[in-house]
């Protein structure tokens, strides 16, 4: 299985190098986002700093909506859903590379997000371990619900519209623990942050549980 | 012998729709069988249900000694589907391809060199990407890639479309190859002269079922 999913994650991390679509198309918008935001709330710079959290973390969401479509719309050209299909990868495998190919994408994205509200926000980044750990969980979190919802989908004519609406709500959880976790570190009181972590890595778990024993079925069916 | 694929009276569905309708038909191993048939006669369902892809709800369907009516993924990793579509990634290049589905077949990623090179891949095509192909050519990179995989069932849909004459002639001698050692091959093709001279036996698919392909014991 682990074998399968380094293929699967080596592809479509070639797959981005080769065509980047992450770095063309959603790290600008991802900073546009950040961008309007700024825009929007800029004649009162109090609400923007206390919104940050918050505005980080539904644009790192924006922004994962269309990494998933992506990972999802390549396999959907040409047969290659078939020839996943008659691979004889483990569907679980197949599961664990995508989702592990898109998190490595986010977390590149979460980066640069983080560079663009201290400079555009002009937020000063404190509480830094707890700023990685909520990233790493929420990123695994993301990815792991986004690859399930993405092949969920991927088979549906629908698919460019379904995903947003499938997804979003599935993710609320993760949008509120981490934005939570985020204002703890931001305002010092780091300690109020970690019960946030240990719920979004509750969440990951059952994400990827969900995707491991779900994503075989899903990719056969849709 | 026990036959390679064995179907008695298999139904299988598109949708709602039966696209075989009870059909019988019993190949042993080694065999090149042609499937002819007007378009929409069940050939291409015939050669997906074959491959694992579509579920038989009822009758019998062995292929490979794995019965697709109780689990038809099995079959997957040993039959080698060449279809309408490529089964390619347009952004990789035909070399990225072939490795890729090499090694995910567990196959010996040497294969793949080696059927770039039997195919003609291996110059100046080898690390360009798919996307820039010709038709012929990224028909002869899936090719490529259903060598390398080294299946026991080759299932050919219309192998020939988009080729030269002398890629045609190519794919006549793959499928040879392959027959000679051991593999058996399903062909479905319009190109009646061409892939009679290479089956043993040809059936015809007609509405949903094969006229001529049980073999009474």
């Amino acid at each position: 299985m682990f074998r399968d999913a380094a293929l699967i994650a080596g592809k479509d991390l070639r797959l981005e190098a080769r065509s980047r679509v992450a770095l063309n198309q959603v790290v600008p918008f991802a900073l546009l986002v950040l961008v309007l935001f700024a825009f929007a709330l800029d004649p009162d710079r109090g609400i923007l700093s206390r919104a940050t959290p918050g505005l980080y973390w539904i644009a790192v969401l924006f922004s994962a909506l269309l990494a998933i479509q992506r990972a999802f719309t390549i396999e959907s050209a040409d047969g290659n859903r078939d020839a996943l299909r008659l691979s004889g990868l483990d569907p679980a495998g197949i599961y664990l590379g995508k989702a592990a190919a898109i998190a490595v994408q986010l977390a590149v994205l979460e980066v640069l997000l983080g560079i663009g509200v201290a400079v555009l926000y002009s937020t000063h980044l404190a509480g830094w371990g707890l700023l990685v750990v909520t990233c790493v969980g929420a990123t695994a979190a993301i990815a792991a619900a986004g690859t399930l919802y993405g092949v969920l989908a991927a088979g549906l004519r629908v698919r460019e519209t379904l995903l947003p609406l499938l997804l979003l709500p599935v993710l609320a959880p993760v949008l509120i623990a981490s934005t939570r976790a985020f204002e703890a570190a931001l305002s010092g009181a780091t300690a109020d942050g970690w019960p946030w972590v240990g719920l979004l890595a509750v969440f990951a778990l059952v994400y990827i549980v969900a995707g491991v024993v779900g994503f075989g079925p899903l990719l056969e069916e849709t | 012998m026990e036959p390679v694929v064995h179907l008695r009276a298999a139904v299988s569905l598109l949708g709602r729709f039966p696209a075989l309708a009870g059909v019988d038909l019993d190949v042993t191993a080694g065999e090149i069988v042609l499937l002819q048939g007007p378009n929409g006669a069940g050939k291409t369902t015939l050669l997906r249900t074959c491959a694992g892809l579509l579920p038989v709800v009822s009758g019998e369907a062995v292929v490979l000694g794995h019965d697709l009516t109780r689990d038809r993924r099995a079959v997957r990793a040993e039959v080698g589907l060449l279809a309408h579509a490529t089964g390619l990634y347009d952004e990789l290049t035909v070399h990225d391809n072939v490795t890729f589905w090499t090694r995910a077949a567990k196959a010996d990623p040497a294969d793949a060199d080696a059927a770039m090179a039997r195919l003609g891949l291996d110059g100046r095509l080898r690390d360009v990407a798919v996307g820039r192909l010709s038709a012929g050519q990224r028909r002869r990179t899936s090719l490529a890639v259903l060598v390398a995989r080294r299946p026991r069932l080759w299932l050919l849909d219309e192998p020939h479309a988009g080729l030269d004459h002398d890629a045609r002639d190519l794919v006549d001698g793959l499928i040879r190859d392959a027959a000679g050692s051991g593999a058996t091959v399903l062909v479905a093709s319009h190109e009646l002269d061409r892939a009679a001279a290479l089956a043993g036996r040809s059936v015809s698919v007609v509405g949903g079922t094969v006229q001529g392909g049980a073999r009474v014991p």
